[in-house]
């Protein structure tokens, strides 16, 4: 807030006007209102927060102020805290190729993190160190060697096609493996989670998956490995090349040395794809967790298979059973199909029995009838005919006609009675159909 | 979407959500609010939505199906939301669906498939499908998605209306981070311009809108506001303005067809009529004269007319009225006077009309700016006041939880004590009667504050005695001399209307001594030092007062002690 700016002087000090410590106090501030001040703009911010942090104004000015000091202050102390190494600075210029670009720089501890503002802040600070303007003013004349090693680092280093050539080599950012000894002690999610992370770096695709903890998913667990054995790596070993030589005389030689350099670079990066893929069969062999899914999997398949075994010996039995009830039943109905036979079989006896005995009866009867002969002896014509209508007639009867026929003829002695019987019996067969016209003729 | 944003995560966006017109706008990395330009280019894009064969048309489109299929196009809907029926106002929707009840809520029966049926939508869905339109034009042209935003909302928007606005939004993918008032968010995108210096002044937000005015007096003090007072006025509207350009264009019509009879009694004539004057009356902002032109306008007669600047002003000048005696309502609803306002801010698309500035600032004194595009060069687009303020607080809140926010917008915070009286320092004599008093902490400043002040001694130094007082505004009126002063005021009708007075009073602001708070000395000043007072005023009414010579040494340091119960004037 600005000063109030007042052009009016103020008014001298009256005589004999005195106050203890040249303050007098008179009066005290009428009552305030009490309104909502609208939530909104900067210094409602700052406002909230003195309310709420209870800070009187010139508190909040300081705290605010120190932690915007704080953080140019971090920002510029970073990178160039690391001390250097004396047999660093004794480095020649020519062995760049064997020198450490991030610890020339003093950025060994970022490395492949580095951001390229933290290697240009980086390279002005060595380079404003270990200028040789500044080493000549010092007494020491034509030592620009270390300065050159600085030079050539940011040159691999901000340029980002030799950065990922030198990254690729870097093996100072590489993290062993832990021994197997070590993995099991109990922080194997800790040790090789940190040489997964380092070796992600070498990966197209980004974000990669992580290691997770013994409370991964088996989900998760599976697309991690399935991700490192399908690594795809921008790993390149251009950087180990040896020199071309550039003269134009020798071509031979340089397509010698091109080819030589072509076949160890490949060379190279299958070893590198070996050594990564026993890397991941390593952590994999000695991952808790493969083994923790591959019980629960064989304990639910278990459980599964007792429970499909449970199912199938329940329907077994049933079946069983089934088969038990089938039989018995099956036996019963055989059992009275039996039964019912041999009464049949009886019943017909009998009837046959019945049928012989009515057939008698009815043969006797015609013989009581003289054959239906009048009076006296019949002749042997008139007998063999009557007796043949009579078998006809019987043959044409079934048993209960013949029963009733029977019945009717019983007791009957009277030769035209019987005759009359017979008679009817044949009219009644003719009616029935069962006689043709002119069979049964000594009766009709 | 979840509702909670990782504020690292978050795309935060201003949004203005009117009646009539919508807006978005983001702040740059420089601090600069923008308003982003939707798909068709507008910058203010109409409230509107309209379904053609199961199409959503949005915006300037769907404005222009108001008169091809005005049923199936839903428009001015913000005020109905969390609404009951019984207590909506739907005449501004009698030219567009009407809204039906629904439940608890207010509904439209709108085709928005292609099969030819009458679906109910509730207001809570066509809100999302509204914002959902802004959020997607918004991350189209950021190129990242847009997940939370600041709302602006009138001032008298209840909770329950917030409430249904929160829900809305969060159905259209956006988390509200916070609802700021229409007229507080035009005084920030004032405030936040970097030119803009800090002062304390009593700002009068007029915003006269599409459906409804505004108007709001605000006390800015020390970038820190409080509403004093709030006027709404559902009649005086740009409505009003656009009507006076329908029936004057509606007689000439008629004038020249005889035959063919009123257009505004024909639903579509009168909705080209209306979409016509909008345009007309926005090109009379720019130019002197506008050309009014619509084909087939009744029974296939094409219709052109022109008009100049000062007939619609003529037309309009009761509505301009009306809008100028609510203006000064609102400032006699504040308990102020005229005098009181330092500046007044004119919102809403209706403050381009020049006439409407220009009425305002004959209606107040000289020493009130009136800050409208015809006025001032550099006043910002009033169009874009409201959503320019709202990005301002977005970027300002963004990386916050939101429980944060919910926090340091409780009312425990917000709620403060204001100073009822002024606190400053009498000049020239100790003497109540002689003395001059002047300011150093105005009336309404919340508490705490903190203030200091660089007073001017006596030519020849020495001993000087620094009284601190209450001080009462006072509005010092004097008749003028026989001969009043020339008014430049070119239109008769103008001053006739306003002024039947034939004599004007000369109104001044004064201070009127209250209160003395204290004495104290500083001795042995030198000649043409200068004194440094500051004065700290806490919640509890309790003052801290260090008085010193500035670049000099020691000074004098004195408190006085809060006295709560003791009641002034307040």
């Amino acid at each position: 807030m600005d000063t109030v700016q007042i052009a009016l002087p103020l008014p001298v000090l009256p005589e004999g006007w005195a106050g203890e410590k040249d303050f007098k106090a008179i009066g005290s501030l009428s009552q305030a209102t009490d309104r909502n001040i609208e939530p909104v703009g900067p210094h409602f911010l700052a406002h909230a927060r003195r309310k709420r942090h209870k800070r009187t104004f010139s508190e909040d000015d300081r705290i605010q102020a120190q932690a915007n000091v704080k953080k140019v202050e971090d920002d510029d102390a970073g990178e160039i805290s690391e001390p250097e190494d004396p047999l660093l600075l004794q480095r020649e210029a020519k062995d760049w190729k064997t020198q450490d670009h991030y610890a020339v720089l003093g950025l060994s501890r970022y490395r492949y993190k580095a951001t390229e503002d933290q290697i240009k802040r980086a390279h002005r600070k060595k380079v404003l160190k270990h200028h040789p303007d500044k080493k000549a003013a010092a007494g020491q004349a034509q030592d620009d060697q270390f300065f050159k090693c600085i030079q050539k680092a940011a040159e691999v280093l901000l340029d980002p096609v030799k950065r990922r050539q030198f990254d690729s080599v870097d093996e100072a950012a590489d993290v062993e493996p832990p021994t197997k000894k070590e993995s099991q002690k109990g922080n194997f999610y800790k040790l090789w989670g940190k040489v997964f992370e380092s070796e992600a770096r070498f990966s197209n695709k980004q974000p990669v998956p992580k290691l997770g903890n013994e409370n991964s998913t088996k989900a998760e667990v599976e697309e991690f490995y399935n991700f490192w054995y399908n690594f795809d790596s921008w790993r390149t070993f251009e950087y180990l090349d040896e020199d071309v030589p550039d003269d134009n005389e020798n071509r031979d030689q340089k397509r010698h040395v091109e080819r030589k350099n072509q076949n160890a670079r490949r060379k190279k990066k299958t070893e590198d794809t070996a050594r990564l893929r026993k890397l991941v069969d390593d952590c994999l062999s000695l991952d808790v967790r493969i083994k923790k899914f591959q019980q629960e999997e064989r304990a639910q398949k278990n459980k599964r298979r007792t429970e499909k075994e449970a199912e199938q010996k329940r329907l077994a039995e049933e079946a069983a059973k089934k088969k038990e009830e089938e039989a018995r039943i099956q036996a019963e109905k055989e059992a009275a199909e039996k039964a019912a036979k041999a009464d049949s079989k009886k019943a017909k006896e009998a009837a046959k029995n019945a049928a012989k005995k009515n057939k008698r009866v009815v043969r006797a009867a015609v013989k009581e009838a003289n054959y239906f002969h009048g009076a006296g002896d019949a002749p042997a014509a008139q007998i063999d005919s009557a007796l043949n209508d009579v078998d006809l007639i019987i043959t044409k009867l079934d048993n209960e006609e013949l029963a009733t026929l029977t019945g009717k003829l019983n007791g009957k002695t009277d030769a035209g009675e019987i005759t009359t019987i017979f008679q009817e019996e044949v009219k009644r067969l003719l009616g029935a159909g069962k006689l043709k016209d002119g069979e049964a003729k000594s009766l009709s | 979407m979840s509702a909670q944003q990782n504020p690292a995560q978050r795309v935060a966006i201003g949004i203005s959500f009117g009646n009539s017109y919508s807006s978005i706008a983001f702040t740059s990395g420089e601090g600069r609010a923008e308003v982003i330009a939707n798909e068709d280019g507008d910058r203010q894009i109409p409230s509107i939505l309209s379904y053609v064969s199961g199409e959503e048309l949005h915006g300037t489109q769907a404005k222009a199906q108001l008169v091809r299929n005005p049923r199936n196009t839903v428009a001015y809907f913000r005020d109905f939301l969390g609404q009951e029926f019984k207590s909506i106002d739907p005449s501004p929707c009698h030219q567009s669906a009407h809204p039906v009840p629904q439940e608890s809520t207010v509904a439209f029966n709108i085709r928005d498939t292609p099969e030819e049926k009458e679906n109910t939508v509730t207001i809570s869905e066509i809100t999302t499908r509204h914002l959902k339109r802004l959020r997607n034009s918004a991350s189209d042209y950021l190129g990242k998605s847009v997940n939370s935003a600041v709302i602006t909302v009138p001032t008298n928007f209840s909770d329950a209306q917030k409430e249904a606005l929160n829900k809305a939004a969060k159905e259209a993918g956006i988390e509200v981070l916070q609802f700021i008032n229409e007229p507080v968010a035009a005084v920030l995108a004032y405030d936040a311009r970097p030119d803009a210096k800090l002062a304390d002044k009593i700002v009068v937000v007029a915003d006269l809108g599409g459906t409804r005015s505004d108007i709001a007096v605000i006390a800015s003090r020390g970038g820190i506001y409080t509403l004093l007072a709030t006027h709404h006025d559902y009649e005086v509207s740009g409505f009003q303005l656009d009507q006076v350009l329908i029936d004057y264009f509606a007689k000439e019509f008629m004038k020249k067809n005889k035959s063919a009879g009123d257009p505004r009694e024909n639903e579509r004539a009168l909705a080209k009529l209306k979409l016509e004057s909008e345009a007309v009356k926005k090109a009379l902002s720019i130019g002197t004269s506008a050309a009014f032109s619509v084909e087939s306008l009744l029974n296939g007669i094409d219709f052109t007319a022109t008009i100049n600047r000062s007939r619609y002003e003529l037309l309009a000048i009761k509505q301009i009225a009306a809008f100028t005696r609510l203006v000064a309502h609102a400032v006699e609803k504040a308990q102020l006077d005229p005098l009181d306002v330092s500046e007044i801010i004119v919102a809403g698309g209706n403050a381009h009309t020049p006439k409407v500035a220009s009425a305002l600032s004959a209606a107040f004194p000289e020493t009130t700016k009136v800050i409208a595009p015809s006025t001032s060069p550099t006043a910002i687009n009033p169009s874009e006041l409201a959503v320019r303020g709202a990005a301002i607080q977005a970027s300002l809140i963004q990386e916050f939880e939101l429980e944060d926010i919910e926090q340091s917008t409780h009312p425990m915070v917000t709620v403060t004590p204001h100073l009822s009286h002024a606190v400053g320092v009498l000049c020239i004599s100790g003497e109540e009667s002689h003395g001059i008093f002047h300011p150093i902490v105005d009336a309404e400043t919340p508490l705490p504050v903190r203030r200091s002040a660089i007073i001017a001694t006596p030519k020849e130094g020495g001993d000087v005695l620094i009284k601190l007082a209450e001080g009462a505004r006072h509005i010092k009126v004097t008749k003028p001399e026989p001969k009043p002063k020339e008014e430049k005021e070119k239109d008769e009708d103008d001053s006739d209307e306003d002024e039947d007075e034939s004599e004007e009073e000369i109104r001044e602001k004064t201070w009127k001594v209250g209160k003395i708070l204290s004495e104290a000395a500083l001795r042995g000043l030198q000649k043409g030092a200068k004194v440094e007072v500051q004065v700290n005023i806490g919640a509890d009414l309790s003052v801290n007062a260090i008085f010193r010579e500035v670049g000099g040494k020691g000074g004098v340091r004195g408190i006085l002690q809060g006295q709560k119960g003791v009641n002034g004037s307040a």
